[in-house]
């Protein structure tokens, strides 16, 4: 598609090589140059329709008035209308409805992995995998219940669960019985001097006759595999015998704070969140 | 023969002579106008072009109620009569496009470029422009006058009835391809009422032009500059591929033949030097000069040689489809034991066996189970180990399906909370969460393998398998 009919006859530089090749001073094809013209045009037409040269004060603006924050926005509108349905669904439901529901429930779990992600796995771990100290939420041992509910009411006003320091009651001697009784408990035997101190003392006013805790005041089941403090080691239960958990005053004391997020979260936020973590593996 | 009917030829050939100072061969710098001439060639040429009928009518097809060809973009679903294919058998896509590669490589080899001759849709929808201009502005001579012509109001309405005639078959061109991928007669509703999507209008558009561009002004230009293929083809030929050749050694030394004084038995060749080789190649070449980038193997010099072969009685085939061994008197190899060949059918034949194994092992349910990773076990309260997973299961069937979930070894191990059939959509992949729990003192390993498998409840025939693990502590 050359310009020129003559290959032979056009003008060239001088060169030659092999005594033949000539270097050609030929122009370029037509079509080859009106692209260029034409690419050109289009760098001049997008410099006027977008924000292109970048002045000392930001970048020209561009007639269209696009921005990235303006197209981000359409994004989030457009994704928010595939969720409204759902998202309005929610709102008038209690939790316990949700999870019967599979279709909802599996929007949710979807929906609230972020949000357990940014507000829950920080201490609960991702997946409600648990930390030294936080409970693990993916398994069936619940301190206050398993139930959606329950979940619900925990994230909603938190959890301070109390148990006192007996370092000051007990002696060296007593504390070593107890503990050996409760991780005896824990293996389905039991070891009698620390029994009778586990009645004496008064540590069946909370755990129970039976050792299993009451889910009212959120103590802890002591007979099952599961430990709030692990490992579940001699050493460590003396120490939390020795200085209880959130025990007032007490320095060395246990930590055991769950927030409240009623504050922080709405209700439809915390309502997902409850049938996420019931969903993890444990809920009852 | 009589001497009456010699001296007609020969007064045909002095025409052709005289008309054979226009044609030269093609240099790229002014429209070819190509002679059109009735022969066997031309005749198989308008048959293999029907193939492309099919792109025309293709979408109107129905099965079954539905499209019979659909290509589902935005629903990731092709449906070919009744075999529907996700993206999850997208490597069959692989193995169809290894056979026509090989394919073309075959044929390629045995006969040349036989698809760039017969079946391109460059040369079918140049053929087609062509047979309009040649049906409204007259054979090439008229067209050559035509062009150079000062413009009159009847030049005006002749190129203006030709071109809007090669708009309308680009538009049909570009409405028919983006029928392949959305419901035809719901897609012809929207086109007529202005409604269809801009993206569809956007695909007409660029059809109508190229088809314009390529099939009314570049023409052999795309085979010349554009199309890789041409290249790639022109690599494939070895010694025994048989081409559109000129027979040199019948031919040669051509010349012109004066009235009535070819001596029988001189030293001239067959060739009589008329060029009408060169007045019907469609690109332009002068197959004489050999094989060569520009010979598309349309074979319609073939036509143009024989008929001029019976005017000066002279046997056909001076061009003729020919091997380069045949052509210089070597022994020709038979198609069955050309290596190259039986190489490519091999590998042919693997990517049909390969294609036929994934059709009939679609497969109408699918299943895969992510374990979950983190938790990767969970101790519960009773000292059992419970681990998550999440199956994934795909219903390749057109209708919603229950489907029930056992698993392998469940003497040990429990499945928690699903017992109970579950819904998989159609066409669709279901999620669905698991639990399965191990009781801690039967937990003898740190990895157990667990086969889920997923069943239709109607018929426990169509299920599908899939391997998973279960993790315990470390031991």
């Amino acid at each position: 598609m050359s310009d020129k009919k003559n290959p032979n006859d056009v003008p060239d530089t001088g060169h030659l090589w092999d005594g033949n090749l000539r270097e050609l001073t030929n122009q370029p094809p037509k079509w080859w140059m009106n692209t260029l013209y034409l690419s050109g045009l289009f760098v001049v037409v997008y410099l006027i329709l977008y924000p292109a040269i970048p002045l000392l004060d930001g970048a020209t603006k561009g007639i269209l008035g696009w921005t990235q924050m303006k197209r981000l926005n359409e994004t989030v509108v457009e994704i928010e209308k595939i969720r409204a349905p759902y998202e309005n669904k929610l709102k008038g439901m209690s939790a316990t409805a949700i999870l019967a529901d599979d279709e909802l429930s599996n929007y949710v779990v979807r929906s609230a992995k972020v949000l357990f992600g940014d507000r829950c796995a920080g201490c609960h771990g991702t997946g409600g995998s648990g930390n030294p100290g936080y409970p693990v939420l993916a398994d069936d041992d619940w301190l206050y219940g398993g139930s959606v509910e329950t979940i619900q009411q925990s994230i909603t006003a938190g959890r301070n669960g109390m148990m006192p320091g007996f370092g000051a009651t007990l002696n060296e001697q007593q504390i070593n019985d107890l503990a050996q009784h409760v991780v005896a408990l824990s293996k389905g035997s039991e070891y009698a001097p620390g029994k009778e101190l586990f009645v004496s003392q008064g540590c069946v006013g909370c755990h129970g006759m039976d050792a299993k805790g009451l889910k009212m005041m959120g103590s802890a089941n002591l007979t099952d595999a599961i430990w709030r403090f692990a490992p579940g080691t001699i050493e460590s239960v003396k120490y939390t015998i020795g200085h209880g958990v959130n025990s007032p005053g007490a320095e060395e004391t246990r930590n055991a704070e769950m927030p409240a997020f009623q504050h922080k979260l709405s209700e439809t936020d915390i309502k997902k969140l409850a049938v996420y973590v019931h969903k993890l593996g444990g809920g009852q | 023969m009589n001497k009456k009917s010699t001296q007609t030829d020969l007064k045909n050939l002095e025409e052709l002579y005289h008309e054979a100072e226009y044609w030269h061969v093609n240099t790229g710098e002014e429209t070819i106008h190509a002679k059109r001439m009735p022969g066997t060639f031309r005749r198989i040429k308008w048959i293999t072009m029907t193939v492309w009928l099919a792109f025309f009518f293709g979408p109107y097809l129905r099965w079954n109620g539905q499209q019979a060809i659909l290509f589902d973009i935005p629903g990731r679903q092709f449906h070919i009569f009744n075999i529907t294919i996700l993206p999850q058998d997208v490597w069959m896509l692989a193995l169809v496009l290894l056979f026509f590669a090989l394919l073309l490589a075959a044929i390629t080899s045995i006969a040349g470029r036989v698809f760039c001759g017969y079946f391109c849709f460059q040369t079918v929808w140049t053929d087609i422009f062509i047979w309009i201009e040649e049906k409204l502005e007259g054979p090439p001579a008229r067209r050559r006058k035509l062009d150079s012509a000062p413009w009159d109001f009847k030049k005006f309405r002749i190129k203006f009835i030709k071109h809007s005639a090669w708009l309308a078959i680009g538009l049909l061109t570009g409405i028919s391809f983006t029928l392949w991928f959305g419901d035809a007669f719901q897609l012809w509703k929207a086109y007529l009422t202005l409604q269809a999507p801009l993206f569809a209008w956007g695909t007409v558009g660029v059809f109508v032009f190229f088809t314009y561009l390529f099939a009314g002004f570049m023409r052999e230009q795309v085979c010349f500059w554009l199309c890789p293929y041409a290249r790639i083809q022109g690599v494939m030929y070895d010694r025994e591929t048989i081409l559109p050749t000129y027979d040199f050694s019948r031919g040669e030394p051509r010349g012109k033949l004066k009235k009535g004084s070819r001596a029988e038995g001189g030293e001239q060749g067959d060739c009589i030097d008329c060029k009408q080789c060169v007045a019907v190649c469609p690109t332009g070449i002068d197959i004489r000069h050999g094989q060569q980038e520009g010979c598309i193997t349309c074979a319609l010099c073939l036509d143009a040689c024989d008929s001029v072969m019976d005017k000066i009685h002279r046997p056909h085939g001076l061009i003729r489809y020919a091997s380069l061994d045949e052509i210089e008197g070597k022994a020709t190899v038979k198609i069955h034991k050309r290596p190259r060949v039986l190489l490519y059918f091999a590998i042919m034949l693997a990517a049909i066996g390969g294609i036929i194994y994934g059709l009939a092992n679609l497969g109408a349910l699918e299943l895969k189970v992510l374990h979950e990773r983190q938790p990767l076990f969970v101790l519960q309260s009773d000292g059992a180990i419970q681990n998550k997973y999440v199956l994934k299961v795909l219903n390749k069937t057109d209708a919603d399906m229950q489907v029930i979930l056992t698993i392998s070894d469940h003497d040990t191990i429990k499945l928690i909370n699903s017992g109970k059939p579950f819904m998989t959509k159609k066409g669709r992949v279901t999620a669905h969460t698991v639990f399965l729990r191990i009781p801690g003192d039967k937990l003898d390993a740190e990895r157990i393998p667990v086969i889920f498998r997923v069943e239709n409840v109607d018929d426990t025939a169509l299920f599908a398998e899939y391997q998973s693990m279960f993790f315990g502590p470390a031991r």
